[in-house]
């Protein structure tokens, strides 16, 4: 029998799938798949107040992968509260409300709130590159890194996964930081920073100028980083940066991720979750895998 | 609603003027519910594209769909060159179409026009939007001198699709803006030139030919539905890349809507064009 369970900073998934941040919303993505199929939900970044996010276009093809500077557009943590989560809460799956802040009071005042509401866990994001204060600006040095996580795990009552950025130099000095300051877990990665320019117009495609690359094309660079940071630290490890099939998933558990989560992929096929989750059933069976735990170690 | 990706058939995929093709499937799935206005992804085969590409439906027969599109970039460049009888995965109906139920509301029984305002590829789906308006008139028992349905469409050069729109619409007025062929202008030009008067717009096509005549509506208390179109990413309400203003009715709050899940089709007072 093969078993999917796994626990993250206390918190038991049936499985290890998750969506990436701001690749997910319960009602459109539910029009396509069955939620109750997922490990945990994994939201859009929710900030203390509304967020009215950068003017568009805010997508743009790149090769084998995207570019987004959609700048975390979302209702603020009080209509969340009122109006996405009851919807969310009706189905059996984990939910970890994904956390944004242009300062560390902005930050706190979220996960004061969020402490409070029917969730599992929060990700706290340092690592978006769309917008000008907050974001990567804490994720990108380890002395700002610590620190944000030190002030949300003072007021924080549940669980708090880091997001990183990979545009670092060493992403395991974060990673160590953020251990260090009493993170129950570590996110990785977040987008790359890129650009692309339409040579017709002459002028970048994104309003915003450039934007985060994800999908496969930064799948070996996620890969690499999360085996770094496994490395690195002992807290658990969500892996993700372009994983689009069930192999993908079990490449990064193999890395050292305990849990995965589904971006780009939920995207280009929005039933992408689920097939995956069954690809790593399938690819645990074909292989003699029991468990997660059994991939993991494979490689140590 | 559930909604599916499904395998469907080509029947034909052919270029009917410069660059713009009409491709025909077979997808009961669509066809079956289909609301004028509505779109579905075209997920390519080639995989270093990874983003669907989101296709409005111009007209549905039976069960097949029918999609008029043009050759922008290197996706559509690709969807050009898939044959009959070959497969491509596409999405049911996406977003939410033109309110045919709000239109007859409004207008009532009395003598009334319902002008379909279009401007290039925004043509393509007012063929299908036209076939369900006289659907509804049929089974509202509306008879032409009731109601009537008109077209006012501009193109840049080379007019496409006005047989269709000549086959289910009173009257076809129609420009080119190098005057190549009918009235040398923009749309509202023609309309002005012509002073075209309707009950009821119903409008699709570039966004600054939709600002003026939503424009215009606003003016003359005139009710329109656009349907907008902006860059997307996913197609269907995930990523949040393609968002417009909108006015909550009433008030001065605005707030952004997904322009794929929420509409495209919007009522013109409720999107803010000043941007």
């Amino acid at each position: 029998m093969t078993s999917l369970n796994v626990n993250i900073a206390g918190v038991m998934l049936k499985n290890p799938i998750t969506t990436a941040s701001g690749t997910f919303s319960a009602r459109d993505s539910g029009a396509f798949y069955d939620i109750n199929e997922l490990g945990a939900a994994i939201t859009k970044g929710v900030s203390n107040v509304p967020w009215d996010g950068n003017p568009t276009p805010r997508i743009a093809e790149a090769y084998g992968g995207m570019l987004n500077a959609v700048g975390l557009q979302n209702p603020g943590i009080d209509d969340f509260i009122n109006n996405e989560l009851p919807f969310l809460r009706k189905f059996d799956t984990k939910i970890v409300v994904n956390v944004v802040g242009k300062t560390i009071n902005e930050y706190c005042e979220v996960a004061e709130k969020l402490s409070d509401a029917a969730i599992d866990m929060m990700e706290i994001n340092i690592s978006c590159p769309n917008i000008k204060e907050g974001g990567i600006s804490f994720g990108a040095n380890p002395v700002m890194a610590a620190k944000i996580t030190k002030e949300i795990r003072s007021i924080a009552r549940k669980p708090i996964i880091m997001k990183l950025t990979p545009n670092v130099t060493d992403i395991t000095e974060i990673a160590k930081a953020v251990e260090a300051a009493g993170a129950d877990g570590v996110s990785l990665i977040n987008t790359l920073l890129g650009m692309k320019i339409d040579v017709y117009q002459k002028k970048p495609v994104l309003w915003n100028g450039m934007g985060g690359l994800s999908g496969p094309a930064i799948k070996p660079v996620a890969v690499r980083m999360v085996y770094q940071v496994r490395r690195a630290v002992s807290i658990p490890i969500i892996g993700l940066g372009g994983i689009m099939t069930g192999e993908d998933a079990a490449e990064f558990l193999m890395a050292g991720a305990d849990a995965v989560s589904i971006g780009t992929a939920a995207l280009v096929d929005p039933t992408a979750p689920v097939r995956i989750k069954n690809e790593l059933i399938e690819f645990m069976e074909q292989n003699g895998y029991r468990n997660l735990r059994q991939i993991r170690d494979a490689m140590l | 609603m559930i909604k599916k990706i499904i395998a469907a058939e080509l029947i034909e995929n052919k270029e009917i003027a410069d660059k713009v093709y009409r491709m025909t499937m077979k997808a009961p799935q669509i066809s079956e519910s289909f609301c004028p206005g509505q779109f579905i992804n075209v997920y390519l085969n080639d995989k270093s594209m990874l983003l669907p590409r989101p296709l409005s439906i111009s007209s549905v027969c039976e069960d097949t769909v029918t999609l008029i599109y043009k050759v922008v970039g290197k996706g559509t460049r690709k969807i050009a060159a898939y044959c009959p009888g070959e497969v491509v995965r596409v999405s049911t109906s996406l977003g939410n179409g033109f309110r045919l139920e709000d239109v007859f509301n409004e207008l009532g029984g009395n003598s009334k026009v319902i002008a379909l305002v279009g401007g290039g590829m925004g043509v393509a789906p007012l063929i299908g939007l036209a076939r369900m308006l006289i659907k509804e008139k049929k089974v509202r028992g509306l008879s032409d001198e009731v109601v009537q349905i008109i077209a006012v469409v501009g193109f840049y050069e080379e007019p496409i699709l006005l047989e269709a729109l000549e086959e289910c619409c009173h009257r076809v007025y129609f420009a080119t803006e190098n005057g190549t062929e009918g009235f040398k202008g923009n749309v509202i030009q023609l309309i002005e030139q012509n002073d075209i008067r309707a009950d009821y717009y119903m409008a699709c096509g570039p966004k600054p030919m939709l600002r003026a005549i939503a424009g215009r509506c606003e003016n003359t208390g005139i009710s329109i539905q656009v349907s907008l179109e902006e860059r997307m990413g996913c197609g269907y309400g995930a990523c949040v890349g393609c968002v417009c203003k909108t006015r909550e009715k009433g008030t001065s709050k605005t707030k952004l809507k997904k322009v794929c899940s929420d509409g495209p089709v919007f009522f013109g007072n409720e999107v803010v064009w000043d941007d």
